[in-house]
Parts: structure tokens; C-alpha cells; sequence
């Protein structure tokens, strides 16, 4: 049997990818997080060379992109793939059958707590809680995770971008007025700091929780909060049209505010999307954007129940870049 | 000889004890780390002796129990100046490289010139429970400084499976225990034999040891965070800071702050001079300070080798590479 008929639309939706090669398929495999054991290497290893070409892309979103897959060979992949799909916990409906779905992208993060010391929560387990409660989804989502104001996994340009945040506690007790602290917040970070009678003062507007200040005392008169917080920046993008960053919705908020925000934003996408989108893909922030923001965030915090702490934008603006 | 406590008769002995006495100890603040998800071991009024952190060496010494970091030492206004109320007699659980460094702030603050009002006062009101190591820690070299066994201490413990091995050898400490039946037991005293680290001690540095080439490369290396000075437990600089309260400026305070030699504005004086601007020569000021200028004076050297400032620097340098590379320059008494 030489012939080959596909659906394409399925092949996309099982996480592989046309490529410009007659015949030749990519396998998309997700790392939530982009955090996963040495073992998921060895599988991909063995994919890539049993199926694949032997070469392997690392992607944009820390997943793997197979390639050189013959599109005859996409169901042995997926068998193939079991044991990376298990190892990372994806959720599935049908063991074998590879992933369920690929319109919500792999939820990405920077190396966070784990690693970093600027790190302010383990970024690859918020992702990992996050995937669990999205995937899989057809809708066109892009999250990242990012521990700290540095936003190294540039979550600003996502539907959703997580940004660590820890409130500052400070002891005048234990401080010994070393400028530690205010020089770090001045070099590294927005100026939110100055002394008053040999001690600390923070600006409470100004500080972005980046938590230097904890990193640079030599005392431990500055320590983090017990309670972890976020930045939830919505509805950055790329792409042909309006190339944005994403703006603040949320400061000062929780883990779980994060999660039903999102789950919410999904309701509201599916209620909106356009149905004549081709491909049933329309960006999520296209549709905020002919919906209008408000009645996003109608949906959006609909159920939600907000942290006393959490700030709310009452109105989001966009700027970006307008090529239509 | 001691006796065993268990859980419950030790929390009756705290009990009695806080009546009069803030008992501090090492315990662990959750969270309270540099780090995000770190923890410290730090030292702090305990309110079970459950709190006590006996298989890890505190990151910050005892000191802080008897000296605190930033202290209001009086209140002025106008022409009138008020001495703070005395604090609380307090009880602190320590090991034995900080019961020798004890000795060191006892010869600073009360043999060393006329006598500290604010330091005797809290140090006639403390007692010290000498905890027993029944292991070394990362970067413990108290073999090499003579500093493993302690003398002048109110009583000892350490922990058992059968409970608190404790002895209290202060009369008045026995008191708190009196009405509290527990078995008695007569246990060794647990210290350490010997240390991972081996460290060499200069003895004869050559005269020219301040502007010897051996501290250029701190010049670069080090950030003057002054960690290592705020963990030692024999640092004893502290400096003064007047307060004018905001509110009404003819009152105010006078507080006693610690001090680090590796900061900036430690050597400033009148006139904008700056003594040790550089961090290699800052470097230089507090090893030879630790080894060999306060031993020229008092006759034994003031680092107890407990290793802390070798663990917080976040540059990594090494206090005890250090003392490697002088010993080189300088001999030593392993020799």
C-alpha cells in the first residue's frame, strides 16, 4: 500500500506537525513546565532514532519536536510516546493514542525555586497544576510560567503570564542599616527603597516583589512571605497583526485565583470564538478584543473569590504593534 | 550527673523557667532563608524545647542572644535621657566553639578597658546550657582552634532517645527543676574529636603581611555584604545611631547597631577619609584581626573555628583557604 490518506486536521490535533516534506510528519511532544527527568530524554532519543531522522528540535514553548517522522509511522510513535506521556503525567483519555489535543500549547516556565536564587515559587509544579487543569483543550492558549519580575521565560507575551511575587516582610529589629538591600533594589530592580531613621521604608506602590531585597540582606532583616504571590499579565501575543505585551489584570494574587481565572477565560473563549475562525483557531486575545475587555472580565472572575491582598485592574489597555 | 527528661517534665521545666528567664536556643524559621523555599537556623526564644535544632549547626551564632543586632540603648529628650528598663534574665542553649566565644566578648566588652554598662547587664542576667556535638558540621574546625571542649557553663544537654539528657550545675538554675521528678543519669559529656577540616594557624606572618599580594584577589572577589562578620559569633563591632523621631524632634533615641568591618562605612571618619576602601584590605583587616592582632593582646586567638562565615559567603571564599594560603607565607604550629 503506497498511497497515504490523512486527515489532517486530525494529525494537527494529535500534536504532530505537517512539515514542508511530502509525507514527513513532526512529533510534538510537551514538557509542562519544561522541567522533566533524564529519562524523558533517553525516550526521545529512542523515537528520534528509530522513527525520526535522529535529529531533534528543542522548542520555543520546552517541549521536543521530533522530526523526520515518515507519516506512516504516526500510530507506532504514538505507542512510542506512552511512556513519555506517563512519565510526565500528561492527562489522557485513550493509552496509545498520543496526545489528545495540541490548541493549548505546553505550559512553559523558567527553572524558577528549583535553581534560581531570584526565584520566588517552583515554577514547573504552578505549571504542572496548570496543564492538569487545562489540558487537553483545542483552544488556542499560550501560559508561562515565570519565577520572578525578571520574567526570563517572557510571560508578558502569552495569554497568560505568571510572575512570581513574594511581600517583603522586614524586621527593623535586625537590620543594621548596610544599604544592602536599597542599593540592590536601585540596581537590580524599580528603586522602591529608602531609609529613614537608619531603617528601611518601602514604597509599597513601586515594589514589584522581585524579593532582591530578601536576597541581598546579610541579616535576615528582610525575609519572604509565607504566602506566595503573582503577577497575572493577560493577552501578550506575536504574530502577524498586533504583536503586544501582555498588561497586569492581577497583582498580589494566589495560586488558586490563577488557575480558575484561566479555567474561566476558557468557558469565555468557547462561548465567543468565532465560528467561522479557520481551523476553529482564533487567538484568545482576539476574541477580548472584539468582545471588549470588560466582558472578559465578567467571565474571567466570575466564582472567583479574591484574596483581600489582590488587586484587580479595573480596565486593561493594550498597546503593541498594529500592522492591520 | 543529669537526669533524662522526657517531654512532658521538660515542658513543665520551661514552664518554670519562664517566669524569669527568655530561653533561647537555635531553632528553625520556615521560609526565613535567603532563598526562596529556604529555611534558616537562627537563634530565638524557644516555647518548647522541642524547638531546639541539635543536627544542624545554626547559621547565625548565639550572639544575638546577648548582644541584639540593633538596640535602643537610651531615650532623650530635651535635657532629660531615660535608660531602657532592664531586659529579661535569659537562658541560652549553645555549643561549644560559641561558649568559647563567649570568652572572646567577655574580654572585648568587660576586661578590655572600663567595663560595658549595657553588655554587663545582660550577661550577669544570662545562663548557659552548653549543648553536647555529637558531630561535626560543614566547615567545623574547633579541633585545630582548641575550641571542641567548653569551660563556665550553668549546664549541659543533649538529646537521647530516652529524652533531654540535661545536667544543671547553676544552683539557681536547679531551683526551676526542683518539683519536677525525672530519672537521674550520669551521661559523657559529647564534644567533637575531629573535624573534616584540619586548619593550619599562622604563627609567624612576616611584617609585611598587610600589603603582601595574598590579599589582591579579595579585592575583586568579595562584595562587602559583611555576612561573614554577622555570623561570627567572636565579631563584637557595633556602631552608634542617634534618632530624631519624626514626629516631634526634640525627643529621640540612641541606638547600638552591629557593625561589619566589610561593609561600607565602617573606616569612614571626619573629613570624608575612608581608611580601607578596598575589599581586599578589608579582608586582610579581619583575618589578621581573628588570628593574629587579638591574640597579640589577649594571647589566644579570637576565631573558635565554628565555620559559619566560610558557609555564608555567597562569593565562596573560603576564611579557611585563607588561613591555608597565610600559613604558607607565615609557617604553623602543625607544622
Amino acid at each position: 500500500m503506497m498511497h497515504v490518506d490523512v486527515n489532517t486536521k486530525k494529525l494537527k490535533k494529535n500534536a504532530f506537525r505537517v512539515t514542508k516534506h511530502r509525507d514527513i510528519v513532526a512529533s510534538r511532544v510537551r514538557v509542562p513546565g519544561g522541567a522533566c527527568n533524564a529519562e524523558v530524554l533517553a525516550q526521545v532519543a529512542a523515537i528520534a532514532r528509530e522513527y525520526g531522522n535522529g535529529q531533534v528540535h528543542i522548542t520555543t514553548r520546552q517541549g521536543f519536536e521530533i522530526e523526520g517522522i515518515s507519516i506512516r509511522d504516526m500510530a507506532k510513535v504514538n505507542e512510542k510516546l506512552q511512556p513519555i506521556i506517563e512519565n510526565l503525567e500528561i492527562n489522557q483519555e485513550t493509552p496509545g493514542t498520543g496526545y489528545a489535543s495540541s490548541g493549548t500549547r505546553n505550559v512553559s516556565a523558567c527553572v524558577g525555586n528549583r535553581v534560581c536564587p531570584f526565584g520566588n515559587y517552583n515554577t514547573a509544579a504552578f505549571a504542572k497544576r496548570i496543564e492538569k487543569a487545562i489540558f487537553p483543550n483545542d483552544l488556542h492558549f499560550k501560559i508561562a510560567l515565570t519565577g520572578c519580575a525578571n520574567d526570563c521565560i517572557k510571560a508578558r507575551m502569552h495569554d497568560f503570564g505568571i510572575i512570581g511575587m513574594t511581600e517583603p516582610q522586614y524586621d527593623p529589629n535586625r537590620c543594621v542599616s548596610c544599604s544592602a538591600c536599597i542599593k540592590g533594589c536601585d540596581q537590580l530592580s524599580v528603586d522602591a527603597l529608602h531609609m529613614e531613621n537608619y531603617k528601611i521604608v518601602r514604597n509599597t506602590e513601586k515594589c514589584v516583589g522581585c524579593g532582591v531585597c530578601v536576597t541581598k540582606c546579610p541579616t535576615r532583616a528582610w525575609t519572604r512571605s509565607r504566602k506566595k504571590y503573582y503577577r497575572l499579565t493577560i493577552m501578550g501575543r506575536t504574530g502577524k497583526k498586533n504583536p503586544r505585551l501582555g498588561e497586569d489584570f492581577l497583582l498580589w494574587a494566589d495560586e488558586d485565583t490563577i488557575v480558575k481565572v484561566i479555567l474561566n477565560t476558557y468557558k469565555f473563549a468557547k462561548e465567543y470564538i468565532d465560528p467561522k475562525a479557520p481551523g476553529g483557531k482564533e487567538h484568545v486575545g482576539y476574541i477580548i478584543d472584539r468582545v471588549g475587555f470588560k466582558e472578559f472580565k465578567k467571565w474571567a472572575l466570575d466564582g472567583v473569590e479574591l484574596p483581600p491582598e489582590t488587586i484587580v485592574k479595573d480596565n486593561v489597555y493594550w498597546s503593541g504593534i498594529y500592522f492591520r | 550527673m543529669g537526669n533524662l527528661w522526657n517531654k512532658e517534665a521538660l515542658s513543665r521545666l520551661l514552664e518554670n523557667l519562664k517566669k524569669d528567664y527568655d530561653v533561647f536556643a537555635p531553632r528553625l524559621y520556615a521560609g526565613a532563608g535567603c532563598y526562596s523555599d529556604t529555611d534558616i537556623v537562627r537563634y530565638g526564644i524557644i516555647e518548647s524545647f522541642d524547638e531546639i535544632v541539635w543536627d544542624e549547626k545554626s547559621d547565625y551564632s548565639f550572639k544575638e542572644a546577648l548582644l541584639p543586632i540593633s538596640d535602643t540603648i537610651m531615650y532623650f529628650t530635651e535635657n532629660s535621657v531615660k535608660i531602657p528598663e532592664e531586659k529579661r534574665k535569659r537562658l541560652i542553649f549553645l555549643r561549644a566553639c560559641d561558649l568559647n566565644a563567649l570568652k572572646r566578648l567577655d574580654e572585648i566588652y568587660l576586661h578590655n578597658g572600663p567595663e560595658d554598662f549595657y553588655y554587663k547587664n545582660i550577661r550577669e542576667n544570662a545562663r548557659f546550657i552548653l549543648m553536647g556535638c555529637s558531630q561535626s558540621f560543614k566547615s567545623c574546625f574547633c579541633v585545630s582552634m582548641g575550641t571542641n571542649q567548653a569551660e563556665n557553663y550553668d549546664g549541659y544537654a543533649h538529646p537521647t532517645e530516652e529524652g533531654l539528657y540535661l545536667e544543671l550545675k547553676d544552683e539557681a538554675l536547679s531551683t526551676y527543676a526542683e518539683d519536677i521528678s525525672v530519672p537521674r543519669d550520669s551521661q559523657e559529656i559529647q564534644y567533637v574529636k575531629e573535624n573534616e577540616e584540619t586548619v593550619p594557624i599562622p604563627e609567624t606572618l612576616p611584617e609585611n603581611i598587610a600589603s603582601h599580594e595574598v590579599w589582591k584577589e579579595y579585592s575583586g572577589r568579595c562584595i562587602g555584604c559583611g555576612r561573614c562578620n554577622f555570623v561570627c559569633p567572636t565579631c563584637t563591632c557595633f556602631t552608634m545611631q542617634d534618632i530624631f523621631y519624626r514626629d516631634n524632634e526634640n525627643a529621640g533615641e540612641r541606638r547600638r547597631v552591629w557593625a561589619s568591618c566589610q561593609v561600607d562605612g565602617y573606616s569612614d571618619i571626619a573629613g570624608g577619609i575612608s581608611f580601607r576602601k578596598d575589599q581586599g584590605e578589608r579582608m586582610r583587616f579581619k583575618v589578621l584581626h581573628k588570628i593574629q592582632n587579638y591574640k597579640n593582646r589577649f594571647g589566644y586567638p579570637m576565631c573558635v573555628g565554628c565555620g559559619r562565615c566560610e558557609n555564608v559567603c555567597p562569593e565562596y571564599i573560603s576564611y579557611i583557604e585563607c588561613l591555608n594560603k597565610l600559613s604558607a607565607i607565615g609557617g604553623n604550629s602543625h607544622e
